[in-house]
């Protein structure tokens, strides 16, 4: 390996981990490095109350953030590979509008915090399958998968529109707005377990076949002759992808950008080879959210949306990149 | 080795044939030209050889084999296809592109090592494209395109490569280096099968030509023999002259009526606006 890109590989590997335990620290109640080792290994010398703060609110919070983020980019970039467009996102199959439509439905009716989450990633999914279904019966090219993600879409957007209109402007709808808006401060650990797991396993399939991944931005003609049987494997990789975005939306709301920015700060940053890309899209995504959801519960007194956030930095963001590659192309200055 | 087409029709709807009872052969050291007017079933009948597409009857073998009883992997490994030059969506390496060449031999969870790596080495260096190896793909000529794409069906193992339209976008300078390479190819023990608009590129390069006319191929054998002011005439609808030079080099002229320059022809001496 070359020299700037071992130290690419040095600085992809060792950012996530610095900024999670630097979440740790961060917060309206300061934490100093050696009350934080103590508390994480059980040692003496910090109080129940540091200890609790440590372990049972920002531990399982920065573990949401690390995990969402780097679901959501390594979906977009498997996404906009396999659609073999640059402009596609985590959110392109429907999954967002489903779980939106959900999370709402579950607060429309006063659930508890597992049941909306529950209630979201189910409809997550059931927008997908409806995409899916639309893919299969007219032949699951991508451009029929994605008219049908934004045909579902539209069906979720219109539903969850009614169930704004219906809901109790006083009690019920602030709640569906702020549950819209994205954000991690329901993070428990009692929420976790399904991220964690669906984390763990997407990741693991996603870092197996990521060379293969390059396959998929093929035409299907060119991929079959190469010997590969396309659909098939781009039916298991939306699986996949879908069920790790589902699972992070049903967490952590609607949070938007990274599965676009962070895919192509990657591609610039690694090239566009999977093999580097799909590790270096995890890292930075986990890397981000951990910054923004740090800077979300500290920079002001009540805590800013995350998906207000996201927003705010990944449009300047987007907006950079699409200069940079403009100029690279020779049509802006 | 042996890629045989034998007697295959393929409709892409019932009723409408684009190939009819289409037979042909090549066999290795070999290059068949494939001509033909547009719409006259050139690029599905390369889709049928390379096992894109399946015909409704017929049979294609490679070395005996028929296509249908190969796995896809085993398939890519017998046949490349290289197909008209693409811009792809993202600006992978000439090497990275290569490698995907690989795919039939590398199975889902794995990886390309050192001998995938050595085998693209191998492959640029056939076609004469080492230098280009850490270029981007979107940055390269049409010419190189094609040649790096030749690259990647030998990476892929295969010894019969089908070429869809190779000079097309071309200059003639290019077109001249991509069927060099193809002879040198050829001479090395490798089959080639190219779709073609141009019979003249076929008098040059070609050591069998198939004439496909409304999805027939109704006239077959080596140039000399098979491309005719006839067989030209009825695969273009349209006249055509065979001229020969010096050397014996013989090269197709279409018959126009506005030759300019022609001895007797209108426009001998500029155009005529009508002075009078």
């Amino acid at each position: 390996m070359s020299e700037p890109h071992r130290r690419t590989a040095w600085i992809l590997v060792l950012a996530p981990p610095i900024l999670f335990l630097t979440a740790l620290l961060i917060g309206r109640y300061g934490v100093r490095p050696d009350e934080a080792f103590r508390a994480l290994f059980g040692l003496d010398g910090v109080s129940g109350v540091l200890r609790s703060l440590i372990l049972r609110v920002r531990l399982p919070r920065a573990f949401a953030a690390a995990c969402i983020g780097a679901n959501l980019a390594v979906c977009g970039t498997a996404f906009q590979g396999l659609f073999r467009n640059p402009l596609v996102d985590s959110r392109i199959l429907g999954v967002s509008s489903g779980a939106a439509f959900g999370a709402s439905l579950a607060l429309l009716f006063s659930a508890g915090a597992a049941a909306v989450q529950g209630s979201a990633f189910a409809f997550a999914l059931v927008a997908v399958g409806l995409v899916t279904l639309v893919g299969w019966r007219f032949g699951a090219s991508t451009l029929v998968i994605v008219i049908g993600g934004i045909l579902v879409s539209a069906l979720f957007n219109a539903l969850l529109g009614l169930i704004k209109y219906v809901a109790d402007p006083l009690s019920k709808l602030p709640a569906i707005t702020y549950w819209l808006l994205g954000g991690l401060s329901g993070s428990r650990w009692s929420v976790l377990p399904p991220l964690l797991i669906v984390t763990g396993l997407g990741f693991a399939f996603f870092v197996l076949v990521r060379w293969r991944l390059n396959l998929l931005t093929l035409s299907d003609a060119e991929a079959t002759a190469l010997g590969v049987r396309i659909r098939p494997l781009r039916s298991v990789v939306i699986l996949v992808g879908t069920v790790m975005v589902a699972a992070s939306v049903a967490v952590g709301g609607m949070i938007g950008w990274i599965g676009l920015v962070v895919p192509h700060v990657a591609r610039a940053w690694v090239g566009p080879d999977h093999k580097a890309l799909i590790p270096a899209a995890a890292a930075i995504g986990a890397a981000t959210l951990l910054i923004l959801d740090t800077i979300a519960r500290t920079a002001l007194p009540s805590e800013i949306p995350l998906g207000i956030l996201t927003g705010l930095i990944g449009v300047p963001a987007f907006f950079l990149l699409l200069l940079r590659f403009l100029r690279a192309r020779g049509e802006a200055r | 080795m042996r890629l045989a087409a034998d007697r295959i029709h393929y409709a892409y709807r019932p009723g409408t044939e684009v190939l009819r009872d289409v037979s042909l052969a090549v066999d290795e050291r070999r290059t068949l030209f494939v001509l033909g007017a547009n719409g006259s079933g050139k690029t599905t009948l390369l889709d049928c050889l390379s096992g894109v597409r399946t015909p409704q009857s017929g049979r294609v073998t490679v070395d005996g084999i028929r296509l249908t009883d190969l796995s896809a992997r085993d398939r890519a490994r017998r046949i490349g296809v290289v197909p008209q030059s693409h811009e792809p969506v993202f600006s992978y390496t000439v090497g990275q592109a290569v490698l995907m060449g690989r795919a039939p031999h590398l199975g889902l969870f794995e990886r390309p090592g050192r001998e995938d790596r050595c085998a693209v080495a191998r492959a640029l260096d056939a076609v004469g494209v080492t230098g280009l190896q850490d270029r981007p793909y979107t940055g390269i000529s049409g010419g190189e395109r094609q040649l790096v794409l030749i690259a990647r069906g030998l990476a892929q193992g295969a010894g019969c490569l089908l070429m869809d339209e190779p000079a097309a976008h071309l200059d003639p300078h290019h077109q001249h280096a991509v069927f060099n390479v193809v002879r040198q190819l050829a001479d090395d023990g490798f089959s080639f099968v190219v779709t073609s608009h141009h019979p003249n590129n076929a008098l040059l390069y070609a050591d069998d030509v198939v004439f496909l006319v409304d999805g027939a191929s109704l006239i077959r054998g080596a140039p000399a023999t098979a491309i005719t002011e006839e067989s030209l005439h009825a695969a273009y609808a349209m006249e055509f002259e065979i001229v020969r030079s010096v050397d014996g080099t013989r090269a197709i002229l279409p018959r126009v009526r506005h030759r300019p320059g022609a001895v007797g022809g209108r426009s001998a001496s500029g155009p005529d606006y009508g002075k009078s």
